[in-house]
Parts: structure tokens; sequence; C-alpha cells
């Protein structure tokens, strides 16, 4: 294992295993051979005009060996060569991958299409980084240091970033710093130090290492329990439904109701170190919208563009449906990393229903038994171990990284009782629920506040967000008393409940992501306008009647929505807060 | 020299196994019957056993039938030739003109590189206040009209194909009943676009088979125009036939159905045909527009689900009207910022209101009695019924856009429609603008 971590692919060698096709069935081959395969490692499904197909092993039974091909198999015949490598499905780690899109498998999607056009090609794989560009090195340790697996080299200047050049996480230590290179620029390629281990053999190491997608990364003294929130600037995440760096969250909700949108703002405006977005088995255009104007948005904390921050990971619908089963994987195993250079990143998964889904479809060729609407029945346990991959974690040196990791859940129906949901719920710390109603009233977001819920502690205090949860509550049942007995049924005080539920969520709650001010609403804002909202709540109005009611709590509505749209500490701003405040002091009389 | 196989082991529904060699996955294979030849196509390589979907269906297919396999896809020649002419779902013609010719294309290609793509940003004009206004239709959008059996859709679809200005147009039929066939073809005619119209078209009582290479065909065919700079729009009618040939194909084979008896990879089927809607950088552009009926108006009914989990959005056409809820563009936001400053505030506006109008009727029809509020909600439900969402209401844009503000004028003061003040000061029709300066507590500074 060890020895392969700092390989390069290379063309088929002694080391490979030979098989022949005997059966094709979707994305399914089925290979014999005699010699030794490994379980999820690497083989190539060799087409007569020599197309070789990058598959994986998901099932060895005496001499026949099931791949899932992450290709179309379109050609492929009876009889075709297959080649089975030692190497497990890897994704390499070096200098270079922020900024990048990628495909499932780490393939570079603009360099394919600057290699091979405006279609994608099977059997075309490109390597992850560039091996030609050159890099600062500074050396951070020096001859005669003894170092361990992850510990840190050197470092090279990756955009914002100080990228550390670590000791490959899969080498079993301690090992003695025979030679590190002085500052200086070196490709990824290049041998930048030589280790000894105990063994007393020597070990060259590069800017690159390779890591098995499917296995968690994780070198550190210990996990941490998360504390600190993770500021999206969408207001119903602050303040009602916190998520934590470090922590997980789910989003699931039928079509339309705004998941991808919401991810998209939350990839913008999430304040946090690196984004990395894996656009799993949805819709292409979304991506590209994203491609596209990343590259122009400014990161008003870093004064550069957005898309230094972010590594896209992109595997939409219409590509083959086992490369969006690696895709997760690989996004994860790329936030890893960068976690374990003491920074946080956040994953977002959109949708983890499309990798669920992935697996189905290969579990079914498999004939294997079914379990809930024909999902595998490890689907659980395969959920639950992803994203355990989140997590703090305290590095050797003693700094701190996070990977939190928010999932899309795209429930058949919106029915929230499907496998996938209730699989994710049970392992996710913050649980944003998107509702259809909501979506189709245009109360966006469309997280339901009713449902939702959130483990973690955020930037307001729980004991005020009890409160205003219980108004909206209250509110939501006088509403539904009201289409029983009616409006006349009903008392001044309990439709004034009602009237203050919807002024929280229609000032507050709903956010509007086409506005520049409003899309994104900053912690400190937050909490001022959020204070003053609990002021509106408050204050006992003692309406006269519902008409009054209604008049006034529209009033305040509209002064809320128009200070919502006027830029922080504007004169504007100030001016709606008068207003505000003169409306309160007055109790809407003055 | 050609190579027949004539081991027929079974044969079972449009499905026949046979025993061969040196055959790739996918191809393309002739079935040679007492009936006839047919096209069929390797859908599973077994050791010896090769198993094929026939186009024609089994029926009259012996066990010692010859099969001869072609060594490569399914392909239809290409050319501007195609235009004008009506095939079927094996690609061959169906109006009793000659043979195609032209360059083979193979069908289902590799999907498109997401770099490749542009940002659509063109948006397409149908004349359809529910569309132009509320969920803009814009180029390379792939977009469903969800409904139940017996609304207009097929007339919503060629009435926006004729409205919406594209260099080609491509009719994909599945499961057409004949006389739908024969009303596309007559409005074609009438609005004089037939001859930049290519139409594929299973009907009822063709074979199954061949309705599931219908979208694929149209699709190519389309994709090919794109690739030469054309703006290409292909209406797609009806897929949840198109779905239920799949199924039935996938029972045939003994695959597990996961929901409803359909396919667990339904979703990944439908999403490689939707996604084929591209605007290609540096080239033309693929729209499409789909039917999906709703069996018992069931949105969660497998086919309609799936489908708006890929499409950008969904038409819901229920009781001869676009609804206004659950219906969506999701593209719209690409497009209606740079029409008018306005629009985007009355398409929410509106809908908003619309949304209210509906719970005052609701209480209604329960017998409450209704508020000053819920007066007006009701005459503006009207009012927006009548002059906005009904079907045969044919206006440009700005001009819906006018008659929005209009009825909010007719029904509302102005701080009541939520729309924010920059906005109503510029388009609040003029003379209700005195009673808006005795709006209480909104002047400043009080």
């Amino acid at each position: 294992m060890a020895s392969t971590v700092a390989e390069q692919v290379t063309p088929a060698g002694d080391n490979v295993v030979r098989g022949k096709v005997i059966g094709v069935f979707g994305n399914l081959v089925t290979a014999e051979t005699s010699g030794r395969v490994v379980q999820n490692s690497v083989g190539y499904c060799v087409r007569s005009d020599g197309v070789r197909m990058m598959s994986e092993v998901i099932r060895v039974r005496g001499n026949e060996v099931d791949l899932q091909v992450f290709e179309e198999t379109g050609g492929l015949r009876v009889g075709d060569e297959v080649e089975f490598r030692p190497e497990m499905l890897s994704a390499v780690l070096a200098p270079g991958l922020l900024g990048r899109i990628y495909d499932g498998l780490q393939n570079p999607l603009p360099e394919l299409a600057d290699l091979v056009g405006y279609f994608l090609r099977p059997g075309v794989y490109l390597h992850a980084v560039s091996l030609t560009q050159p890099w600062a090195f500074t050396p951070r340790v020096k001859a005669g240091d003894v170092v361990e697996a992850g510990e840190t080299l050197g470092t090279v200047p990756e955009g914002i970033f100080s990228h550390h050049i670590m000791v490959p996480f899969a080498w079993e230590g301690p090992f003695t710093v025979k030679k590190i290179a002085p500052a200086g620029e070196y490709t990824v390629n290049q041998e930048i130090a030589v280790l000894v281990g105990a063994d007393g053999v020597e070990r060259s190491v590069t800017m690159q290492q390779r890591w098995p997608v499917k296995r968690p990364l994780n070198v550190s003294r210990r996990r941490l329990l998360p504390s600190e929130p993770l500021v999206t600037r969408v207001r119903i995440i602050d303040t009602l439904f916190p998520i934590l760096r470090g922590g997980t969250y789910c989003i699931p909700g039928p079509f339309g109701a705004g998941k991808t949108v919401l991810q998209q703002i939350t990839s913008r405006y999430a304040e946090i170190d690196i984004v990395i977005i894996a656009a799993c088995g949805e819709r292409a255009g979304e991506v590209v919208e994203t491609l596209r104007e990343f590259p122009e948005l400014i990161d008003p904390r870093t004064g550069r563009s957005l898309m230094e921050r972010t590594i896209i990971i992109c595997n939409t619908s219409a590509m083959p449906v086992a490369a969006r089963e690696a895709s997760v994987y690989t996004a994860a195993t790329l936030g890893e990393y960068y976690r374990q250079m003491g920074l946080d990143v956040l994953l977002l998964v959109d949708s983890t229903s499309r990798w669920a889904q992935a697996m189905r479809e290969i579990s079914g060729r498999l004939e294997e038994i079914p379990g809930e609407e024909a999902f595998p029945a490890y689907l659980e346990s395969r959920i639950a171990a992803f994203y355990e991959r989140a997590g703090v974690i305290e590095l050797k040196d003693g700094r701190k990284g996070s990977l939190t990791i928010g999932g899309t859940v795209s429930p058949a129906g919106g029915n929230f009782e499907e496998p996938v949901t209730q699989a994710t719920l049970k392992v996710v710390g913050a649980f944003h629920g998107l509702s259809r109603a909501r979506a189709e009233a245009r109360r966006f977001p469309s997280i339901d506040p009713l449902d939702s819920w959130s483990q973690y502690h955020g930037i307001i205090d729980p004991k005020v967000i009890a409160r205003i949860r219980r108004l909206l509550v209250q509110g939501h049942e006088v509403r539904q008393m009201m289409t029983v007995v009616g409006e006349e049924g009903i008392s001044v005080q309990d439709f004034t409940v009602m009237l203050k539920a919807d002024f929280v969520d229609n000032c507050y709650l709903q956010q509007n992501a086409f506005d520049p001010v409003d899309a994104a609403t900053p912690a400190e804002r937050q909490k001022f306008v959020f204070a003053k909202v609990v002021e509106v709540v408050d204050t006992d109005f003692n309406f006269a009647d519902k008409s009054e009611a209604r008049r006034k709590m529209v009033e305040i509505t509209d002064l809320f929505r128009n200070w919502n749209y006027a830029p922080w500490d504007s004169q504007e701003f100030q001016d709606y807060l008068k207003q505000i405040d003169h409306f309160i002091a007055t109790k809407g009389r003055g | 020299m050609r190579k027949y196989f004539d081991e027929i082991e079974r044969i079972v529904g449009n499905v026949v196994t046979v025993r061969a060699t040196g055959v790739g996955y996918g191809e393309l294979a002739l079935i040679h019957t007492a009936q006839g030849t047919s096209y069929a196509q390797v859908i599973r390589l077994d050791g010896p056993r090769v198993s094929l979907q026939i186009f024609a269906g089994s029926q009259g297919v012996s066990n010692r039938d010859r099969i001869e396999f072609l060594h490569r896809p399914m392909q239809i020649p290409f050319s501007d030739a195609l235009l004008g002419r009506v095939l079927d779902g094996s690609g061959r013609p169906r109006d009793g003109r000659v043979d195609l010719s032209g360059k083979p294309i193979a069908i289902g290609t590799p999907p498109v590189n997401p770099v490749r793509r542009r940002l659509p940003d063109k948006m397409i004009h149908t004349g359809i206040p529910m569309i132009d206004v509320f969920n803009s239709l814009v180029e390379s959008q792939k977009l469903p009209i969800f409904s139940v059996p017996g609304e207009p859709y097929n007339e919503l679809l060629a009435r926006i194909g004729l409205q919406a200005d594209a260099d080609i147009i491509i009719l994909g039929g599945m499961g057409l009943r004949h006389d739908d066939y024969l009303k596309f073809r007559r409005t074609f005619e009438e609005g004089g676009v037939l001859g930049r119209t290519i139409m594929f078209i299973h009907t009822a009582a063709d074979p199954v088979v061949e309705c599931l290479m219908v979208p694929d065909l149209c699709l190519a065919v389309g994709e090919q125009f794109a690739l030469q700079g054309k703006r290409v729009l292909v209406l797609l009618t009806d897929m949840t036939a198109f779905s239920d040939a799949l199924k039935e194909i996938s029972i045939i084979m003994e695959q597990i159905p996961s929901n409803r008896g359909y396919p667990g990879d339904l979703y990944t089927q439908l999403a490689r045909r939707y996604e084929k809607a591209v605007d290609l950088e540096g080239a033309g552009s693929l729209t499409v527009l789909a039917v999906v009926t709703m069996p018992g108006d069931d949105v969660t009914h497998p086919v309609p689900d799936n489908t708006g989990y890929i499409t950008e959005g969904q038409f819901y056409l229920r009781n001869g009207r676009i609804e206004p809820f659950g219906s969506l563009s999701r593209l719209k936001q690409r497009v209606n910022g740079k029409t008018r400053d306005d629009h985007r505030a009355i398409m929410d506006g509106c809908i908003q209101l619309y949304a209210l109008c509906r719970e005052s009727r609701e209480k209604r029809d329960m017998g409450f009695e209704m508020s000053e509020w819920d007066r007006k909600l009701l005459k503006y439900g009207e009012l927006f019924e009548q002059r906005i969402m009904d079907l045969a209401v044919n206006i440009p844009l700005f001009e819906a856009l006018d008659r929005c503000w209009k009825i909010l004028a007719e029904c509302f003061e102005p701080a009541e429609t939520g729309i924010r003040r920059s906005l109503i000061d510029k388009y609040w029709p003029k003379p209700r603008l005195t009673t808006e300066v005795r709006e209480p507590a909104l002047a400043a500074g009080s």
C-alpha cells in the first residue's frame, strides 16, 4: 500500500492482472480472471478499438469479477481484455486543486474540453493538476528532523492560502529527514525531500500524493466537538437553525423548492476558507452558472475571486452513473486534504439522493436483495459513514481544521418518509426541510420554520430563539383554527399573534436572493435586525380591532422589508431604523 | 461476407436472446423474419448469449429466424434534406417520400462537457403572459408541461412551437394518437413552419421499442443542427409514454423495479435525454419542451417526479390554464432582470397576492364573513384570471406588465402590494397617486 502512494499513473506494468469480459449489462461488466484481484481496486476494460475504460471492482465471486464501469459501455464485447490494477480509486492531492473543475474521477474538465472538444469522450483521463507549473516551495524542516505522516515539510503559496506539503498520509513513521529541498520553484513531480524510516529505506517525497477516496483521511491528534458557528448569511439558517464548522446538515426538499439556489447562495456567502461543490447527478446548467460566475465574483473577506477558494466536482445527471457514485467521495477527500492544513472547509453535495440512486442502479444490476424502494440494504451505513467524514480535528501541531458537510436530498414525491431522507436525518446535526407550500407562495428560502431543527448553538441566544419559534407555532395554530371558525371566531389577541408570526416570517425569515443587499446578511446585521424584530414581537400594541391590527402590521412589515434592502450603515438604513423605532415607541399610532 | 446467427434461445416480450459471438454492447442488428426485416439493439451480453430488443416487436419472430449484427450503434443519415420530413421511431420515412441520405450520425452521443456550455441568457417570447411574465422561457432550457390527460397540452406545445421563433423545430411524438399527429401537422402547415420542421412520430399503434428511440433521434438530429449554429426547439410528447416503454423493457429483462414498476435508473434515463438541452459556446442551442401527462393528476408519480428534478422548472396545465402555483422556470432569473426593472417585482407580487386570494376564496367557500381585505383579494383574483391567466391572452411582455399594474391599482393601495417603494413611484398608474399621499405613517419623519 505505502509504496504506491506517491506513484504516478503508469501504463500497464508487471503488477497488472489480466482478465476477459464475459458479460455486459449497462455499466456493469463481468470479467473472468485467474489472478489476484482486490475489492474496490481500479480496473480498465479495453474496447477492441483500444479505448481503456476505467472501472472499479465491486464484487468478486470465484474467478468472476464484477466491475462498475465509469463510462458508457457501448461497443464492449465478450472476450475484450480487462486489466486489474492493485491500487484503489484514488484522488491526487497536490497544490493546484483550488479553482479547478473536475468530473467525479478528478478529470479536469476545461483541459478535457481543450483536448476533445464539446463532448466528453470515454477513456480520456488527464492528470488532476498541472505537472509543469512551478510552485514556490519554502521548507519548514531541516535535515535530521523527525517527522510523521501528515506533518508539514514545507509550504507553497496557493492563492491566498499557504498550502502545506505534508508527509504522505499513508506512510507509517516516524521518519528522519535525510534531505530537504532548499527554497525555490518545483513542479509537483519533483523530489522535495528524502525521508528515512526505521527500516533504513529511503523514500522520496514529491509535492503530490494519492489517497483512496473511499477511505476517510484524518491524520490528527484527536477529534474535537464542533463549536464555532458557520455563518452562511442566510438569516433563517444562522438565526433559527444554525450550523457549525465541522458539523453536518441536510436540505431535503421536493423539486422546485429552491435546494440548489440555497446551496449556491451558501457556496457564495458562507464565511469559510474553502468551499467544495459536489454537483452530483444534478443539472449541468447549474454548475455552469457557478463556474461562469464565481471567477467574476469577489469574496469580500479576501478581495480575491471566489473561484480561488472553490473546487467544483461536477458529475451531472447525464454523465456516467458510476462516476457519480465516486464523485462525492472524491469531493470529501479533497475537503479532508485541505482540513489537514488547518483550514475550514465546507463541502456541499447536491444531491445525495442521486448518489444513493447510483448505488441503487448498480445494486439492481448485481441482483442484490433490495431494501426499501429497491435501495440496497447498506444504504444507511453508507450515508452515515459519509457524513462521519465531517468534523473538527486538532492537528499534531495543535492547529485546528474542520470539514462541514451539507447535503441536499431530493426525496421522491417530496415525501420525507423515504429511505434516503430518513437515513440522513439520523446522522446530521441540522435539518433544513424545504416546503413546497412555502415555495409556491414565493416565500424564500423555503426552509420550513416549523419542521426544521438544529442541534447546534448559533449566534443568537437559544432562549430567544425558543420564544420566537413558539410564536411561529402559535401563529400557525391560530391560522389553522381560523380555517375552521373563521376570522370572526378569533380574538383580537390571537389574531395579533398570527400577524406577528407572519411579520417574523415576512421580514426576517424570508430573504430575497436576487437583491444585492438582502441576499446576504452578515452576523452583525442579523443580531441587530433580529433584536428589532423581537422588540416588535414583544410590544403590546393593544389593537382596537382586527382591521387596525392588519393595517398596522402591514405598515411595519413594509418598513422592515425596505430596511432589509438598505445597505448596512447607509443613511437609508438609519432613516428606516428611525421610522421603525418611532413606530414601536408610539405603538404604531405616531 | 455476412454472418448470421440463428440459435435463438428465448423470445420474451420484445426481447430476443440468441447465441452469438463478437457482438458489441449496444450495437444494432437486423432480424430477418417471415414478416420482414426489423432493427434490433443489443441490451445485454451474458457469455455466449446476446439479448436484443426488437424494434418491430417480437410478434411473428421464430426461434429459427436469422440475426445479422451490424457492428455499429444506431445511426441516422443527417443532412438539410431532413427538413420537412416525417419519420418513424426507426428513422424510416413515414411520409411516403424517398429514403434519407446524408452522413450517418450516431444517436445517444456522449454528454456535452459542462465547461463548454454557455450560460443561457436569451429569453424566448411566447406571447403567453403566464410564461413571459411569470415563468419566462429561456433558450436552451428543458421544460416539461405537466398535465392531466384531456388538457390541451398538444395545442399549447404547438402554439409555443409556432410563436417561439426557432430556426428548426423537431417534434417527437411518442404513443401519439394519429389524430394528434395530423393536428400537429396541420398547425405547422398553417403556421408556415413545415419547411423547417422535422417530425419523428411513434403512434400508439406502433411497436413499443420504436417509442424508446424517438427522443434519441430527435435530440441527435437537433444536436447536429445546434453544432451548425442553429437555434433548435425540440418538442416531445408524451414522455410518460416513453417512460412506460422503459418500464416494459426493464420488467421483461427481470430488473428489480424501484417505484411503481419503473426501473431504478429512470432518473438517469430521463436525464440523459433532457440534458441534451444546451447553449453551446460558439455554436447554436437546443431547447427542449416536453409533455408529461400525470396519471391521476399526481405530481408525485415517478415520471413527473423524476422529471421535475431533472428539468429546469415545469408548467402545470390545469383547467386549460397554466397554473401559477407549481409552475416554475428556473432560468427566468437569468433573463427577467434585463427586460424591465419592474418585471421581477410584478412577478413575485402578483403571485403572492393571488396566493392570498386563494386563501380568501377558501374562507368564502366555507361560509365565513369576508373582511374588506378579503374582498379586495377576491376582486383581484377575478381580474387576474380574466386578463392575465387565460390562455387566450396573447400579448407582448411589456403590455402584460402594464396590465398587471393596472389590475393592482384597481384593487389595492400601493403598500398592500408588498412591492418596493421605488417601483411603485415609477409604475403605479397615475390617477391613484392622490390617494397615495394620504397613506398614514409612511411619510418620512412623521
